[in-house]
């Protein structure tokens, strides 16, 4: 057994569902003879035909909403974006057509939206794109998020399997990362929705965080183990919709303190929402302010300084948890 | 084309049948007992029914909020639309949409947003399906001359054409999108132009004569049952009435709606009928008794429904796990499948009627129903 990475746990996914069911198809832009822009799907046009692995015209509605159809129909496709950003070309067909289809007419839409998301590739304002706040805010819908390889894999197939549109958000920074390569059971499994896990138990702060910034977030709780004698849990959410409330209150009611992690913007953010629901629910838990690590109000920049700027890290993410542990 | 006396009563009852829906809908909204807009088709008569009278068993469509023709010609009841105008918990939306926005895959019919023109790329995607499966049914997919000119409208005959997929495009060009008339929507004569943008063919034909509608979107059905691909076929028509019950149309001249009630396509298709003495005043009176029937029934049926509980506003935002049949395949109605029944509710879907009021059928003669 070979250790394989993020991206390639993804097209393991793929595969395997593929194999499984013949309701699995994949559609997208340069999905198929390309192997998508990033070679997710390598292999895929060749095992499966084209039929199943559709080469599509750059028309995201297009791409979304024949997903719909098929869905609605009873088959499970999967279609991809390109990059993420360009999920807003199709934004009617998720928030209008296919989040509100089950609820007003009973008919399920078992469909898998995913694509490349998230910053530090020097992708600029138009590839870097962290859009989940904007379908955590769509009933209807869910969210996952990724971390590792294994949880890509798991995810995914639990994605695919789901009755409902999920919205599978990989990070492209993870995509190749060689200290994600991890050895992935040999035998099918998935990562159930709605379940976050815990990556670093703690007694001092837990960190709420999902997506590339779970490893930012480790470093800088190791730091503060090492440099501070801290004792910093991090809980990756791995799915923003449905939320793992039960995991967050278990957490936060031992650690007393919380610092949320996330690399899209701070306003109106997946952190703004946690903030809310740790206030209304452990409010009498609380021995500090809940923290929150974020990008600033800004479109995501270009120039390396600026993306560096933009970006959170294990640095500012480390100037926060003192800040909170020392409260 | 060649078509029975029955048949032709059918297609007259059915055209009957839609107007007095809509016209008693109307006076319900007058009335108040309709809570929200109500839009209607005034007019439309010749296109919906003459189109949907074009389809077999099996076939899917994609109608629009003008669209309750197609609705009722395949085989939608009148009991769940009235339902769901008044907003009975037991409508097909559980009372959760309102206008047509209604559907059942198993009866083939998928249900419509307010966002015209997105049920077209949703279409590709049953066509698709159809086509991965090796069905040989197909697919009809409407919108109005407003929706020509959106993104979807052009990604979808676009993609369709690509993939040769089974779709059947109608084009209802009533004159106005809302309050703008089609010479401030768009600088060519005939929307079926645009079919030949994507390489498939199209025509235009007079949406008000039935007989003349459901001759080219017989063509344009043989075209996409041939395998051949999508086909488009605009259907002129003319909507007498405002966009929604709350408009006046004010903005329409006079005349020129004039010109249009008298090239109403129910009067034309009884001159028709006439001529031809199938249309006798003893077949004629048999007719609207029925239709009287089907309406009061169905709006009686609403009257005594249930308003829906307000505790269960958070309900049936998710579907359940389970298994999911392919619509179309063998099985596909057995209820260990998640989209079999109605899982909100546990019952089958009730878009289409099986009461002993049926209303798809004046004689009994089985056409254009599954």
């Amino acid at each position: 057994m070979t250790a394989v990475t993020y991206l390639e746990a993804i097209g393991q996914a793929m595969r395997e569902e593929m194999r499984r069911d013949e309701s699995v198809f994949l559609l997208g832009e340069d999905v198929g003879t390309y192997g998508g822009a990033f070679k997710v799907n390598v292999g895929l046009l060749e095992e499966f035909g084209a039929e199943r692995v559709i080469d599509m015209p750059m028309s995201e509605a297009a791409i979304i909403g024949s997903a719909v159809g098929a869905a609605i129909m009873g088959m499970r496709p999967i279609a991809e974006m390109q990059f993420i950003d360009f999920i807003t070309c199709g934004f009617d067909q998720i928030v209008n057509m296919a989040s509100k289809f089950y609820w007003r007419s009973g008919i399920p839409a078992p469909m898998v939206i995913r694509g490349p998301s998230g910053g530090g590739v020097k992708g600029g304002p138009f590839h870097s794109l962290s859009p989940e706040a904007w379908f955590f805010h769509i009933p209807g819908i869910k969210v996952v998020v990724p971390s590792t390889a294994y949880d890509a894999k798991g995810l995914l197939k639990a994605a695919i399997r789901d009755n409902n549109p999920v919205l599978y958000l990989e990070h492209k920074l993870l995509y190749r990362m060689p200290e994600l390569r991890e050895e992935l059971p040999a035998e099918d499994y998935i990562v159930p929705i709605g379940k976050a896990t815990l990556r670093r138990a703690g007694e001092n702060m837990t960190i709420l965080t999902y997506g590339a910034m779970v490893h930012q977030s480790l470093k800088a709780a190791q730091t503060l183990a090492e440099e501070d004698d801290l004792s910093v849990e991090v809980l990756d959410l791995r799915s923003l919709v449905p939320l793992d409330r039960e995991a967050i209150m278990e957490s936060v009611k031992r650690t007393n303190k919380v610092l949320i992690v996330h690399e899209d913007t701070l306003t109106g953010g997946i952190g703004a929402e946690l903030s809310a629901i740790l206030a209304e629910d452990l409010f009498e838990y609380l021995d500090g302010p809940i923290t929150r690590v974020a990008a600033p109000d800004v479109p995501f920049p270009y120039a390396p300084p600026l993306e560096e700027a933009f970006l959170p890290n294990a640095d500012k993410i480390l100037v926060a948890a003192r800040k909170l542990a020392a409260y | 084309m060649q078509l029975e006396r029955a048949d032709l009563l059918q297609i007259y009852y059915l055209m009957r049948l839609t107007r007095a829906v809509e016209d008693r809908t109307r006076t319900l909204f007058l009335q108040g007992r309709v809570v929200g807009g109500v839009y209607t088709g005034q007019g439309h008569e010749a296109t919906t029914v003459g189109a949907a009278m074009t389809l077999r068993d099996g076939d899917i469509i994609l109608p629009q909020h003008r669209d309750l023709g197609m609705h009722l010609t395949r085989g939608g009841s009148a009991r769940a639309v009235m339902c769901q105008w008044l907003a009975r918990g037991n409508s097909p939306t559980l009372g959760r949409d309102g206008t047509l926005h209604i559907g059942d895959m198993h009866h083939g019919i998928v249900p419509s947003i307010s966002m015209l023109g997105e049920s077209l790329p949703v279409a590709c995607g049953v066509a698709l399906t159809m086509k991965m499966r090796k069905h040989d049914t197909i697919v009809m997919a409407t919108c109005g001359d407003g929706a020509t000119n959106t993104g979807p409208f052009h990604e979808a005959l676009n993609f369709a054409s690509v993939q040769k997929l089974p779709i059947v495009f109608i084009v209802e060009n009533n004159g106005y999108a809302y309050s703008t008339p089609t010479y401030k929507q768009f600088a060519i004569e005939n929307l079926s132009d645009r079919a030949k943008a994507y390489g498939m063919p199209g025509e235009h034909v007079d949406g008000n004569d039935v007989i003349k509608v459901m001759e080219a979107v017989g063509r344009a059905v043989k075209h996409a049952r041939g395998g051949k691909g999508p086909a488009l076929v605009e259907c002129k028509t003319f909507r007498v009435r405002g966009h929604s019950e709350a408009d006046k149309a004010d903005y329409v001249p006079p005349e020129l709606r004039e010109e249009w009630l008298q090239k109403d396509p129910i009067k034309r298709f009884e001159a028709y009928l006439a001529e031809k003495s199938i249309l006798t005043d003893a077949v004629k009176s048999e007719i609207e008794a029925k239709v009287k029937m089907v309406v009061d029934d169905a709006v009686s049926f609403a009257e005594q429904s249930p308003a829906p509980d307000g505790a269960t506003v958070a309900d049936y935002v998710y579907a359940p796990d389970g298994p999911i049949a392919v619509i179309g395949e063998p099985g596909a109605d057995d209820p260990r499948y998640v989209n079999a029944l109605d899982t909100r509710t546990g019952e089958p879907f009730n878009t289409v009627t099986d009461d002993a009021s049926s209303i798809t059928r004046y004689e009994a003669q089985e056409v254009g129903r599954r």
